[in-house]
């Protein structure tokens, strides 16, 4: 929803590894996610918002407990945004290329 | 919402309202512009009555219009609800291979709607669960995409 979100919820490395627990096993509780993480309750709470917040983990209450998912929609969108256009115009330049070498080709002979 | 533990949860936010989305999701001619199924490179589209119990099969815009996935509806809440069992053709009479998803709407604000399509019971069929993660981020971002700006994507075949 928000790009600056997004990449300042990236822009840590704990928050990155929990996207990577997720990734693992989607669907953990925060009690599970902490088992991993070698700081306290409340850090990874905190970290777990910023993910939330920046749409980058979903969060589906079962009964009383929270079961925190990875969602990958906001890094398909940078994918988009900011990978694949890049590649894009990299393919079209070279097909560009091609089509102008090869005219000249036949220009010359 | 399901008392069991979804497999994938997906969340969206989209610059419209409950009822545009509620007929990208079920308009023919809508998602003929969004579902565009990035290996296969051509348009898919979901036909039913969409009555609850019905049948819905998931073709693709091509002349023989091959159906990859086909289950039942199980719920049709416009526009806030609307979910189905997904199976392969072949296990369309076995329904411990099924599995379940489900398109949940809100309002989010004045201008957005948030879009949660959960995937559960996955599990039961292993080679699916590997196929559709993937899926449905690109899905999702071609909706938004599709409703936000109202053009069609630049990788809509033209055999659609």
């Amino acid at each position: 929803m928000d790009a600056d979100k997004v990449f300042k919820a990236l822009a840590d490395p704990t928050r990155r590894s929990l996207l990577d627990q997720l990734h693992r096993e989607n669907g953990q509780t925060l009690s599970a996610l902490c088992a991993h993480m070698d700081m306290t309750r409340q850090a990874v709470t905190q970290h777990l918002h910023l993910l939330e917040e920046a749409n980058l983990v979903a969060v589906v209450w079962q009964g009383r407990e929270k079961l925190h998912y990875l969602n990958p929609v906001p890094l398909h969108e940078i994918y988009e945004r900011w990978i694949e256009k890049f590649e894009r115009s990299r393919l079209g330049a070279l097909r560009d290329l091609k089509k102008r070498l090869e005219s000249d080709d036949h220009g010359k002979t | 919402m399901t008392m069991e533990k979804p497999d994938y949860v997906y969340v969206t936010y989209i610059a419209t309202t409950p009822e545009k989305l509620w007929r990208a999701l079920l308009d023919i001619e809508s998602m003929r512009e969004w579902w565009v199924d990035p290996q296969a490179g051509c348009a898919r589209v979901n036909v039913s009555d969409w009555k609850p119990g019905s049948v819905w099969e998931h073709r693709r815009v091509t002349d023989d219009a091959t159906v990859d996935i086909v289950g039942k509806v199980v719920e049709n809440s416009p526009p806030r609800r609307l979910a189905y069992t997904w199976s392969r053709p072949a296990d369309a009479a076995d329904e411990s291979k099924h599995s379940r998803v489900a398109f949940d709407i809100e309002p989010y604000g004045d201008k957005l709607v948030r879009l949660t399509v959960t995937h559960d019971d996955l599990e039961r069929d292993p080679a699916m669960l590997n196929s559709v993660s993937g899926g449905w981020p690109k899905i999702l971002s071609n909706l938004k995409t599709f409703l936000e700006t109202g053009h069609s994507l630049p990788h809509t075949p033209a055999a659609a």
